[in-house]
């Protein structure tokens, strides 16, 4: 199989006194789908957080196509082809769709005292993205807070599929969406991994993972409890374990098997 | 997939949206209303002399000096902070201005850029402390406020033995080939031609009532054109909405937002100093008490030009705009029967309507019920 992308070794994170992060190791091949799962806590956006420059971790190295690296800021880890969709969707609901879009990454024309920000540019890309999601905006001067949820969070995967050219990272992209916007992002996560991307996907739903998903890995207070390939596991044992292993079988039998 | 796409125009979710509500969510549209106001209510109460084109440089001179102030402290209110130390900042630069051309007898070409780069500094570490600190702006750069006050106070008192006012300042300048930027009027040519061939008022001399055009009411222009061009045109004018509207989000995403703080406390330093320069000149004495509370008045003038005090949310047109009322206002009482200190209570009340007229356009804008 071929080299990772990035791969990241027992990386450790504490905040103060909180051990955020207790050696988790990691790594995303071109091509490929690694799915990060786990518990509410377990520690999976911190640990792509890391990845994404946003942290330095405590402890723990980060090589990039080979060579140590450490990113100084999501700028720089950007600038190397990794992007982003965070939990918290990272946008600016003051802002127009097409701003937030381009945020940090606009698109310019001329030079010189004449650079400047190519609106139109950025408004039509805005728009053709957004439909080929399946969202059709009003239009790219609308500003964010007035989307939905699923619309807020489907131009965050728009954009980080956009702009990212290695690896993209997407943590709980679905969690608002619509049954025909999260089949949209489970094709789109396909369609690029088939173009070489590495994605890193989070998710809570075993399902939504076992679909698109290459690898497994789960995390548990803040610790990797194992990494499986596709094929290797099966639905039921891997939502045991990012349950944490914890009393699931028998909330399972309480609730006749729908979990 | 299938795509359901269409233009969007043809979205049967849509209202179409008329050309009124579309300026309704401008931020600078509160300015341009206040400002129709204004001068409706000086159209009916002043005399004819307020319109003349000396009466509206007469109130448009003032203005441009509080508008220079406050145009970047609106790019600094968009970015998601504030500094009130710009006024004292006046009074400090105005100091150092003074020593390096009087005690240190430097030409402008050198003095005016040291006063600039030495408030820029200033400014830097204010950015700095807040950035550093994670204190609110508000906090830290009222620190700045009396610290400067007290240093200009302290300074000018070393400086010339005991006198808050160091004085001969345009005896040192004299006539130095930068002079003209920075004090007296523009196109002096022109209008002396304009009141030869009688198109402007002139006295019975031949000399033009109006000399000319007061340069920092082209420096304000300037300004007001530039911060907008930035604002809505360049990648830098998008990262000042982003680092104000969520810094958090904004760095996430890219953007480089310390760096975006720093160069607005810089730019807001700067502008200070620049206002200070020109007043120094044209007075010819610097003095401990200039820009007295000229920070409230250009953050108001800010703030009724569409400026959020949360951040992420105005124009520097607005500004504009807010900075021409204010000099219509003060200037304007003096044409007409009204005591002269109404304009604090005019003063208030505009803040107070422009800051719920706001609060309602975010809602707008945001769809925020
Ligand atoms: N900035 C911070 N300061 C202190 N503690 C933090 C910080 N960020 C995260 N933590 C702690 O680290 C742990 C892991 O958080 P994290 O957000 O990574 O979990 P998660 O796996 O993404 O959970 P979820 O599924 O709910 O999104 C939590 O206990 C959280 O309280
Ligand atoms: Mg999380």
């Amino acid at each position: 199989m071929s080299e990772p992308i990035i791969r990241l070794e027992n990386i450790e994170k504490h905040f103060g006194n909180v051990i955020a992060l207790n050696g988790v190791s990691f790594d995303v091949r071109p091509g490929e789908c690694h799915c990060l799962l786990g518990d509410n806590g377990a520690g999976k956006s911190t640990f792509i957080k890391t990845m994404s420059g946003v942290h330095r971790p405590t402890r723990g190295t980060i090589t990039f196509e080979g060579r140590p690296m450490s990113f100084a800021s999501p700028r720089e880890a950007m600038e190397a082809g990794i992007a982003t969709v965070f939990q918290d969707l990272a946008m600016i609901p003051l802002m127009s769709v097409a701003r937030n879009f381009f945020m940090g990454r606009e698109p310019t024309l001329g030079w010189g005292p004449t650079k400047r920000f190519d609106v139109e540019k950025a408004n039509a890309i805005t728009m053709a993205e957004m439909r080929r999601m399946g969202i059709n905006l009003r239009g790219p001067d609308q500003a964010v807070g007035t989307l939905s949820g699923g619309e807020r969070q489907t131009v965050a995967i728009a954009r980080a599929v956009h702009f990212g050219a290695k690896v993209l990272i997407l943590d709980e992209p679905t969690s608002a969406l619509g049954v025909r916007q999260t089949a949209n992002v489970l094709a789109t996560i396909d369609k690029v991994r088939s173009q070489g991307v590495g994605v890193v996907f989070i998710s809570h739903n075993v399902r939504h993972a076992l679909a698109v998903g290459d690898r497994f890995t789960v995390l548990n207070r803040g610790k990797t409890l194992g990494t499986a390939k596709r094929g290797e596991i099966t639905s039921e044992q891997l939502q045991d374990l990012m349950a944490g292993g914890q009393e699931l079988a028998q909330l399972e039998s309480t609730l006749g098997g729908t979990v | 997939m299938t795509d359901t796409s269409g233009s969007p125009s043809a979205d049967e979710r849509i209202k179409a949206e008329p050309l009124f509500a579309r300026l309704m969510k401008r931020p600078e549209l509160g300015a341009i209303a206040g400002l129709v106001l204004v001068t409706v209510f000086f159209l009916a109460t002043a005399s004819d002399a307020m319109f003349s084109l000396s009466g509206i440089l007469n109130f448009l001179s003032p203005a441009a000096q509080l508008g220079i102030l406050a145009i970047a402290a609106a790019l600094l209110m968009i970015g998601g902070e504030f500094d009130l130390s710009i006024g004292s900042m006046v009074a400090f630069a105005g100091m150092i201005f003074g020593a390096l051309v009087v005690n240190l007898g430097l030409p402008l070409i050198v003095a005016v850029p040291l006063t600039l780069l030495f408030a820029a500094g200033i400014g830097a570490a204010n950015g700095a402390i807040v950035l550093r600190t994670g204190l609110p702006s508000f906090i830290v750069t009222l620190a700045g406020l009396f610290m400067l006050r007290g240093l200009s106070l302290v300074g000018l008192k070393w400086l010339t033995g005991g006198s808050t006012q160091l004085r001969g300042i345009r005896e040192a300048v004299g006539d130095d080939f930068l002079a003209p930027l920075f004090s007296g009027d523009a196109f002096g040519g022109l209008f002396a031609w304009l009141a030869a061939s009688g198109l402007i008022e002139s006295f019975d001399n031949g000399a033009a009532k109006v000399p000319g055009i007061p340069v920092e009411i082209l420096w304000f222009i300037g300004l007001a054109l530039a911060a907008t061009w930035v604002l809505l045109r360049t990648p830098a004018g998008n990262w000042i909405f982003a680092a104000g509207g969520d810094a958090n989000a904004a760095s996430n995403s890219g953007v480089p937002v310390r760096k975006v703080k720093i160069a607005l406390f810089m730019l807001t330093a700067a502008c200070a100093a620049l206002l200070a320069i020109m007043q120094v000149m044209d007075a010819g004495s610097t003095d401990a008490r200039r820009g007295f509370q000229k920070e409230f008045e250009a953050i108001i003038a800010a703030v009724i030009g569409g400026c959020l005090l949360t951040g992420g949310y105005g124009s520097a047109i607005g500004a504009f705009f807010g900075s021409v009322i204010f000099g219509m206002v003060v200037i304007g009482l003096t044409y007409t029967d009204f005591d002269q200190d109404w304009f604090q209570v005019f003063l208030g009340g505009m803040l107070l309507l422009a800051v719920i007229f706001n609060n309602a356009i975010r809602k707008r804008v945001t769809g925020e019920r």
